[in-house]
């Protein structure tokens, strides 16, 4: 038993060289700071379990770099003559890498699945009342009503074999209560562009190039095998690449961007990420919780908040606490999300005398004090951003406690509206306004407004964003999204500070770009020759 | 002397259990794990629903007894975070924290113990000051800047040694080890280091006190009197002497070197026990850290009973109390 395991070991060992030696490509390792939590597609809605599982696992469609979708395992989309139907085309010929076929039984297997009680995925699929098969390549879904812009909440609900799962007892992703592991969690067969061969969560994961993948003639996919490692602490992340022992790194720490750039044989790629940063302020309790104002509530008054935001130095912010790895904002919806206006995005210079100004005239002429709630643990340099906010907001009188806690901790205070005062950051996967509206800006409800804190509750607008569902003309719709949005800015709700910007680094011989969701599409990366 | 290894074993499950007590009233100010456990999109009413299944929103005194009943039915549950059973994590992590920890003490022990010698009897020499001031790095300075420091000598300017991981392994069973691979043992090399600097340090310098104390009293006077060779003085009458309090002390340094190895196992991602508890309380992953705690507890209640055995293998005194004690 010794001398067997170890030999296999050492077999298995010169097995995995030789087979690296004899395809004569790439092998990458690709560096991350934190590893996928499962490889159930459906289990965990998180950005580092949805990019090792979209190497693996297909969605109907998918999301470039720019922002548009392309056909993945649906060759066409559209709204059928009833407009809570929507059809989906499949792609034929594509088989699963245990070589099964892949049809719109498994589709309808997938977002069924996804739609369940144990999954974390069914908040992309709420609107959906029914998925079926019309033949064997035409899916429809029926929607409960009207919804115009369901295909982008489809670039991350990832494809599984029917038939594979009904054997090995996954038809139900993870339930956190059982005693046993799901086989998926470690296991998987999609029709991605590579495939599983061996999982140790935390430590490697290695996958290799699918030759049967249909798309083998379409992109690239010079990379033949893919070892995902994690390395948590920062700077050992930095040093592996540095030492060559890892070729790509995905999350480089801001301060090491301009290293790394001046480093030979390390290039680094730098995007806007699909995620904004910003304040936001209780505008609906009676009395604030944390503050020496009694009796009243002082971001009740819109020259309060309007002072906030003129106070906030966003260029200051990029400079000194993002080293210039930052976008300056003035509104929550990145450049790439339907609905963004330059007009929007813009912001008053700072102004502390005038900010001050502001203050008086709502009879806080000394300012006033709050508690502020920040993540420690969650966006690049959050509690840095707090510290300097903190810092400016002392400048015009609002004295703000900084409380600053893990996003265990400061979430939870949000999605309960306990908090006065907050940062926090908002992705729009969907890339589309009405997604910022419903979660960020409508009332509280059981369907809507469950990360509006601010007790912010209008509804006109309101009914403007429920309105926004079923709008099945896309003119009238983004019309519709350009009026609630100046009604909004004319409120400043949030204080927004800036987009995030995301930095991978790499050997020279690899270009791989930044996507916006900070995502890695491994089948289009073609390598440099140098 | 086995009553009282059982009585140790005893209070072992005590100690344990007040642990874990302990533990579930802490857990509710480390977080909410409903919050790592679902995406952005979640309604309350999901939330809600996630935390009802899971019993989070139960009295902790609840919790707790659900969580003893559990256990005792050889259930420690499901990880919030990997969604695996976490005795196969504690498990699968367990070899490679064992590893490094007894490697890394080993090396301290004997490090220390030599140079805690050599600077006691060449007091004044060139070189047992150089060591002494240089131990004062090794008790001042944080783990993760000389984890660092030597990943950037070692890793990316020699390159030399890996900078992170635990480079191939070969199974046995459910234990794995790195020493039987190059990469695996040169990948032992920094974080071992790392971790026995500080250990190295503190016993060296406990060692040099305590023989400094031998040296001068009465029997080791009589001892050179009576002609014995240096040497056998030093090492035969002296060190002997100094065992027992070295003893304890490297005793609860191993406890804490297993139980605590999070700094290195951070830095150099080791794949032990140490970084799966940092990630499991990020996450609030409440089954993890609660088996990882009262695994702690354990560890240190049996290397304390093993110091405490050892007590009577290295100072004759003990024995001989014990047997004549038990004379009628």
């Amino acid at each position: 038993m010794f001398a067997q395991s170890r030999l296999f070991a050492t077999a298995l060992v010169a097995a995995t060289a030789l087979g690296i030696a004899a395809a004569d490509a790439r092998s990458v390792k690709w560096a991350r700071s934190g590893d996928a939590l499962t490889l159930d597609p459906h289990a965990q809605n998180e950005g580092p379990t949805a990019s090792l599982n979209r190497q693996m696992y297909e969605p109907l469609v998918e999301r470039a770099v720019d922002g548009k979708l392309l056909p993945t395992l649906a060759l066409s989309w559209r709204i059928t003559d009833d407009p809570t139907v929507w059809e989906f085309k499949l792609r034929p010929g594509v088989k699963f890498h245990n070589g099964n076929a892949f049809d719109a039984s498994d589709v309808v297997f997938s977002l069924d699945r996804a739609r369940l009680p144990t999954s974390d995925y069914k908040g992309y699929l709420t609107s959906v009342e029914k998925v079926t098969a019309v033949d064997p390549l035409t899916v429809h879904v029926k929607t409960k009503g009207p919804n115009p812009i369901f295909v982008q909440n489809l670039t991350n609900l990832f494809i599984m074999d029917k038939e594979w799962s009904e054997t090995n007892n996954v038809q139900k992703p993870q339930d956190f209560k059982n005693k046993e592991e799901n086989f998926a969690v470690r296991n998987s067969n999609g029709t991605g562009p590579f495939a599983l061969i061996s999982r140790e969560p935390d430590v490697r994961t290695v996958l290799r190039r699918h030759d049967g993948y249909w798309g083998r003639g379409e992109f690239p996919m010079e990379i033949a095998e893919l070892v995902l490692t994690p390395i948590k602490a920062d700077a050992t992340r930095v040093a592996a690449l540095l030492s060559g022992e890892v070729d790509f790194v995905q999350d480089v720490p801001v301060q090491d961007v301009e290293r790394l750039k001046n480093a030979p044989k390390v290039t680094v790629n730098v995007g806007p990420e699909n995620r904004t940063i910003f304040l936001g302020m209780d505008m609906g309790a009676k009395e604030l919780r944390s503050s020496d104002v009694k009796g009243k509530n002082p971001f009740a008054d819109r020259r309060v908040r309007q002072a906030v935001n003129m106070s906030v130095n966003r260029t200051a912010i990029q400079k000194v606490v993002m080293r210039g790895q930052s976008v300056p904002a003035g509104a929550i919806v990145p450049p790439f999300v339907n609905g963004y206006t330059t007009a929007l995005d813009t912001w008053p210079a700072p102004d502390n005398a005038k900010a001050k100004a502001l203050l008086a005239e709502a009879g806080y002429p000394s300012g006033f004090s709050v508690s502020f709630n920040c993540p420690n643990d969650r966006y690049l340099n959050d509690e840095a951003i707090c510290q300097a906010v903190v810092g400016m907001l002392g400048q015009i009188g609002i004295k703000a406690n900084l409380v600053s806690q893990s996003k265990s901790l400061h979430f939870p205070l949000i999605q309960k509206a306990q908090t006065d005062f907050y940062l926090v950051g908002w992705g729009v996967p969907p890339y589309d306004s009405e997604y910022i509206f419903s979660y960020l800006h409508h009332s509280r409800s059981d369907k809507y407004g469950s990360w509006n804190a601010t007790g912010y509750a209008n509804a006109e607008v309101d009914k403007l964003i429920e309105g926004l569902s079923s709008e099945t003309d896309l003119g009238k719709r983004n019309a519709a999204i350009a009026k609630i949005w100046e009604t909004l800015a004319a409120e400043t709700l949030y204080v927004a500070i800036h987009h995030q910007v995301l930095a991978h680094a790499m050997k020279n011989d690899l270009d791989i770009p930044v996507h916006p969701e900070n995502q890695v599409f491994f089948k289009l990366v073609a390598l440099r020759k140098s | 002397m086995i009553a009282y290894a059982l009585r140790s074993l005893a209070q072992a499950v005590v100690v344990t259990l007040a642990v874990a007590l302990i533990a579930f009233t802490m857990f509710r100010f480390v977080g909410d794990p409903v919050a790592s456990m679902m995406g952005q999109e979640a309604s309350l009413a999901d939330r809600a629903e996630l935390a009802e299944r899971l019993g989070l929103n139960q009295p902790v005194h609840v919790q707790f007894a659900r969580y003893l009943r559990d256990i005792a039915q050889g259930n420690f549950g499901i990880s919030y975070r990997q969604g695996r059973p976490v005795a196969d994590l504690l498990a699968e992590r367990l070899p490679a924290t064992v590893e490094l920890a007894v490697l890394s003490a080993a090396f301290a022990l004997v490090a220390g113990v030599a140079l805690g010698v050599y600077t006691a009897i060449r007091r004044t020499g060139l070189l047992a000051n150089f060591v002494m001031s240089f131990s004062l790095i090794g008790v001042s300075l944080p783990t993760f800047l000389i984890g660092i420091g030597l990943i950037y000598v070692f890793a990316v300017e020699l390159r030399w040694l890996p900078s992170f991981g635990r480079g191939e392994v070969v199974k046995f069973g459910w234990w794995s080890t790195g020493l039987l691979t190059e990469s695996g043992r040169k990948s032992l090399v920094m974080p071992a280091m790392t971790l026995a600097f500080y250990q190295l340090t503190l016993i060296m310098r406990l060692v040099r006190a305590e023989m400094l104390e031998a040296m001068r009293t009465d029997y080791i006077k009589f001892a050179r009197a009576r002609g014995i060779p240096e040497r056998s003085i030093w090492f035969r009458h002296a060190l002997r002497n100094t065992m027992i309090p070295v003893t304890t002390i490297a005793g609860l340094q191993l406890g804490s070197v297993i139980a605590f190895a999070i700094v290195t196992e951070s830095v150099f991602q080791w794949p032990g026990l140490g970084s799966l508890f940092v990630q499991a309380v990020e996450f609030v992953d409440i089954p993890v850290m609660a088996a990882y705690l009262m695994f702690v507890a354990l560890v240190f209640v049996l290397v304390n009973l093993i110091v405490d055995l050892l007590y009577f293998v290295l100072d004759p005194r003990l024995r001989a109390g014990t047997l004549a004690a038990a004379r009628p």
